[in-house]
């Protein structure tokens, strides 16, 4: 039902803009984490260029599954997702819309600021093109397989913890490839078999993890 | 015998919803003793039984977000293509960050009735809460909570069945008045109410009729 998945974005994105810091934080998060690199490893521009993309990707994944914990929770305990679950056929979309939306409110912002951490370590523009790709290619799988995992730890104690257990292995796939992207264009080579890689990952969860979200949700709340 | 109890239900030839011999469990617990009974239109059905009995339990699984252990729910003269009764449970699924109108406008466009302004600012009215309509949620009393919950029931035009847990919650005097009304009119109308209440049902005209829940006999 795209009433539902429409309807629910939505009143996400009105709730998010009523809570500002809550879509401040992962970015700064990131910020945070990333710029913590440099300081640590030291300023050697030929070590910064080369773990730069792991850095951005490992950052963007943390932030990722820092934010995703209470994409059900709040919804869950306040008896909306009992309400959204109710209507006909509306696991799959519920599921859906959460992830677009947690993208939309997290991905989205990390894309638009990855150029500038390319930037701090000092990565050649073709490399800052590919990050960039790599990032929107790959972040809407983070957010997708969060919202799974945020789904199967709904209302259990030290749900967030186990979340990332669950989910980070899932993830690997992604950093494997959005990183690899970066280094075969940083090397002069072309990234077009990681972007496909990246693409085939991205459809094969947009289609899965959906599904498996809405399963885990309705054992959730029986 | 538990199970004797099948015969006592009488299905009347409208009935909208018919409940065999039903059992639930939480855990591993058997909650109460297999219930028969069936709901006609316009009929009210009061389900009674002591705190923990599984009064919230029977609503959810008439309502289809648990499974029953045993019997059968069969709810009957909707066609498929219809919506789902209306469950109204003992939270509010309010958001706090929303204000009045935003949040019955939210529930009502969710479970497909796309409303325009006017008739939420009617369903509120007819609850009291239209002078609150562009307050936040987080600012209301848990009394107005449930006025804007019930709101919904007013905002209905077709004659979905109800399923109402504990609804004369939180409410004062008069909201007890007021929704009593409003489910005793909805019945006239045609259509079928089933709620659960510790207080006595301030509603004459249709009678309720009580199923009440029993702890189950030891195997």
């Amino acid at each position: 039902m795209s009433g539902t998945f429409a309807v629910l974005v939505a009143r996400d994105l009105r709730l998010a803009a009523r809570r500002r810091v809550d879509i401040v934080l992962p970015i700064a998060f990131f910020t945070v984490a990333v710029s913590l690199f440099p300081l640590g490893v030291g300023p050697e521009p030929q070590i910064l260029r080369q773990i730069a993309p792991g850095v951005v990707w490992v950052a963007a994944l943390l932030a990722a599954m820092l934010s995703v914990t209470q994409l059900y929770a709040a919804d869950h305990a306040d008896g909306s997702l009992e309400q959204m679950l109710l209507v006909p056929g509306a696991r799959i979309p519920v599921a859906l819309a959460k992830a677009v939306s947690h993208w939309l409110l997290t991905g989205l912002p990390l894309v638009v600021a990855a150029p500038v951490f390319g930037l701090l370590f000092d990565m050649t523009p073709a490399a800052i093109a590919s990050l960039v790709a790599g990032l929107v290619l790959g972040t809407p799988v983070l957010s997708l397989l969060g919202g799974l995992g945020e789904a199967l730890t709904l209302g259990l104690r030290s749900g967030a913890v186990l979340l990332i257990l669950i989910i980070v292995p899932l993830c690997i796939p992604a950093i494997i490839f959005g990183a690899g992207a970066v280094a075969a264009a940083e090397s002069g080579l072309s990234a077009r078999g990681h972007y496909s890689l990246l693409g085939a990952l991205l459809i094969f969860t947009a289609v899965l993890a959906p599904m498996a979200t809405a399963a885990a949700l309705r054992i959730a709340t029986e | 015998m538990a199970g004797d109890q099948a015969a006592d239900a009488k299905t009347p030839a409208d009935a909208v919803l018919s409940v065999q011999a039903l059992e639930c469990r939480r855990g591993d617990r058997v909650l109460f003793a297999p219930i028969s009974f069936a709901v006609g239109a316009g009929a009210i059905v009061w389900i009674r039984g002591a705190n923990g009995q599984g009064k919230t339990t029977l609503l959810r699984t008439l309502a289809g977000l648990s499974a029953p252990t045993a019997g059968e729910v069969v709810w009957t003269g909707a066609p498929e293509i219809a919506p789902r009764p209306l469950y109204l449970a003992h939270a509010n699924a309010l958001k706090e960050d929303l204000t009045v109108a935003e949040s019955l406008r939210f529930l009502l466009h969710l479970a497909g009735q796309h409303v325009d302004g006017r008739v939420v600012e009617a369903a509120l009215e007819r609850f009291g809460m239209a002078s609150r309509k562009d307050a936040f949620v987080r600012t209301l009393s848990q009394g107005q909570r449930r006025r804007v919950a019930l709101a919904r029931l007013a905002a209905q035009r077709e004659l979905l069945p109800w399923l109402l847990d504990e609804p004369f919650d939180a409410l004062d005097a008069a909201g007890v008045e007021l929704l009593a009304g409003v489910i005793a009119e909805h019945a006239r109308r045609g259509g079928a109410v089933v709620l659960t209440s510790h207080l006595s049902l301030p509603i004459e005209e249709p009678a309720p009729a009580i199923v009440e829940l029993h702890a189950p006999a030891f195997a």
